[in-house]
């Protein structure tokens, strides 16, 4: 029901955000030009959600901005899985001192207030390393690394929960006592019985990942204009609460609609994985 | 009990010292140095002052060299300078603690009170929990400024009833807790979810237990069941969430004190990394961590002591 739910709430965004430049060739006009005689326009024919105060279209905004977000969402969730799995296997199979820092890295991080650190993490100014700056590729690649910093903690600790119960059990003795090698054992055998939470925790880590971007860009230290996302769409929309209250409204209910699509989609699964 | 509390205290000092010496080496990445910045407030400046100035702020010396002369200091309490407020760092930090540690407390108060009863209410009448549910899904998923803004756009736009941030210029308690209402309704709600979803889980364990069919058994109303015999134990998870998410709390204060221009640590560490000023914004994130963990070992402390089962 509640997997249901969450796709019902998901497959529209994606399809959309995947369809965005044919809609926009539907529509016939451009979401980066300003139109400034058009500006607050009211939902219309041409525009369906109206237009913002620079004049351009508040709906293929909110769905070219549903492309950054799915897109760093997704890839958080696939970087933050990857390592966290990952860590919490090493550390669940090699137990002793390896185990105990790990786990205390990861214990102090969760103690830790994330948003403030990825403020002052997101103030890096990529140019001293030697990147790109102010393109939205470099953005969303500084995004990812910074969210994966933080997301791969909870993925690490539920793997490594799941792979000491499943060490502890007779098949993995079993195979051991057949002749598989550890890294048989850990792949062939133990990951795919872990596979189950790392799922759910994937899943949450999308809509933990959706957040957080869209709240850096709305402190403007995450997507820069004039590429749009659903969290600095916002930023302007806050200034604007006076005088178009409207324009708050689209970009704030895609990020719902998808952080309340992935929790569901979690809860859905955490339901029928044993 | 103090054994414990001796290792989570060392623990808290471990990850600050750790978290200080990254963050220091990130600064190095960032934007503007003093140097820079007086370069570009005062275009008479000859390289020659830049390098004088290098020398007196202690620039031209390498990384570590600086980060063990700043951590020395810190540690006999002499916290430097703000360079955006243009005081020492100390008189900004402290007035901006006490004014997020009310916000905080505020919030906690009603998204663990709320939170609880709707998850108890959901757990008790079974036909209230899909909507309890539903509530449950929409504040966890909801963005907390987002939610913020049209709190702003109904109440203090629209309705004209409350003001759209900033805080009280004319003293009083009644002006003060107006500037109050829209940033702490912010944050509750997008911390209450967790208290229910808790709090219902919690209550309907405790519905089965022996105990409380012997208060049915007794008589008593199902009122009196539910509120004087299952609530008190459905609300240990109470603590539960709370120290779970202690970051979740102050993270989401950062978002509300910036929203609604409200002074506090959150603001301060915002305005701090936007204004270059990474003396205030290294202090301020020591102090909100700081806050957090002992936050986190509080509500552990607490859980133990109302719950015997946890003690060892």
């Amino acid at each position: 029901m509640r997997l249901w739910l969450g796709l019902a709430l998901l497959l529209p965004l994606a399809a959309g955000a995947v369809a965005a430049p044919w809609i926009q060739a539907a529509l016939g006009h451009d979401p980066f030009t300003p139109d400034l005689f058009g500006r607050h326009g009211p939902p219309s024919a041409d525009h369906p959600l109206g237009t913002d105060e620079l004049g351009r279209d508040i709906l293929l905004r909110v769905l070219f901005g549903a492309r950054v977000s799915l897109l760093v969402g997704l890839s958080v969730a696939v970087a933050a899985t990857g390592l966290g799995a990952a860590v919490g296997l090493f550390a669940a199979w090699r137990g002793g001192w390896p185990d105990a820092a790990l786990m205390r890295v990861a214990d102090g991080m969760l103690a830790l207030p994330a948003l403030p650190l990825l403020v002052v993490l997101a103030a890096v100014d990529t140019g001293r390393l030697g990147l790109p700056r102010g393109e939205a590729a470099s953005d969303i690649a500084r995004l990812v690394v910074i969210l994966t910093l933080f997301g791969w903690v909870g993925v690490a600790r539920l793997a490594r929960a799941a792979a000491l119960t499943e060490l502890a059990r007779d098949y993995v003795a079993a195979a051991r006592v057949s002749g598989a090698g550890e890294a048989r054992v850990l792949l062939r055998h133990v990951a795919p019985n872990v596979a189950g939470p790392v799922l759910v925790a994937a899943a949450l880590s999308v809509a933990g990942a959706i957040l957080a971007e869209s709240a850096l860009s709305f402190l403007g230290l995450g997507i820069q204009p004039p590429a749009p996302s659903w969290g600095n769409m916002l930023a302007n929309a806050q200034e604007l609460v006076f005088s178009a209250p409207l324009a708050a409204v689209w970009p704030g209910l895609a990020i719902l609609v998808a952080v309340a699509g992935c929790t569901l989609l979690a809860d859905g699964l955490r339901q029928r994985v044993p | 009990m103090p054994r414990l509390i001796a290792g989570r205290l060392a623990q808290m000092a471990a990850t600050l010292l750790v978290v200080s010496a990254l963050v220091w080496l990130v600064m190095g990445l960032m934007p503007g140095d003093p140097a820079d910045l007086a370069m570009m407030a005062d275009p008479a400046l000859t390289a020659a002052d830049i390098e004088r100035l290098r020398a007196a702020h202690g620039l031209d010396r390498p990384l570590h060299e600086r980060y063990l002369a700043w951590l020395s200091a810190v540690l006999r309490g002499e916290f430097g300078f703000s360079r955006l407020y243009a005081v020492p760092a100390a008189r900004v930090l402290w007035p901006a603690l006490g004014s997020t540690l009310v916000l905080l407390g505020a919030s906690l108060a009603l998204a663990a009170g709320l939170g609880t009863v709707l998850g108890v209410l959901a757990a008790a009448r079974p036909r209230w929990a899909p909507a309890v549910d539903a509530l449950a899904v929409v504040a966890q998923s909801v963005p907390g400024f987002w939610l913020g803004i049209l709190l702003v756009i109904l109440f203090a736009v629209t309705l004209g009833w409350l003001p759209a941030g900033g805080s009280a210029d004319t003293p009083g308690l009644v002006e003060a807790l107006r500037f109050l209402v829209l940033p702490v309704a912010t944050l509750a709600i997008v911390n209450l979810a967790a208290y229910a979803r808790h709090g219902m889980a919690a209550t309907r364990a405790v519905l089965r237990e022996p105990y409380i069919q012997t208060a049915r058994m007794k008589g008593l109303s199902e009122r009196a069941v539910v509120w004087r015999h299952a609530f008190p134990n459905a609300a240990v998870p109470v603590l539960t969430v709370a120290a779970l998410d202690a970051g979740a709390l102050v993270s989401g204060a950062l978002i509300a004190e910036t929203i609604f221009a409200r002074p506090g640590m959150g603001k301060l560490i915002y305005d701090a990394v936007m204004g270059n000023d990474y003396n205030l914004a290294l202090l301020a994130l020591l102090l909100a961590s700081a806050v957090t963990m002992l936050a986190t070992l509080a509500a552990d402390l607490g859980q133990r002591l109302i719950d015997p089962r946890l003690r060892d």
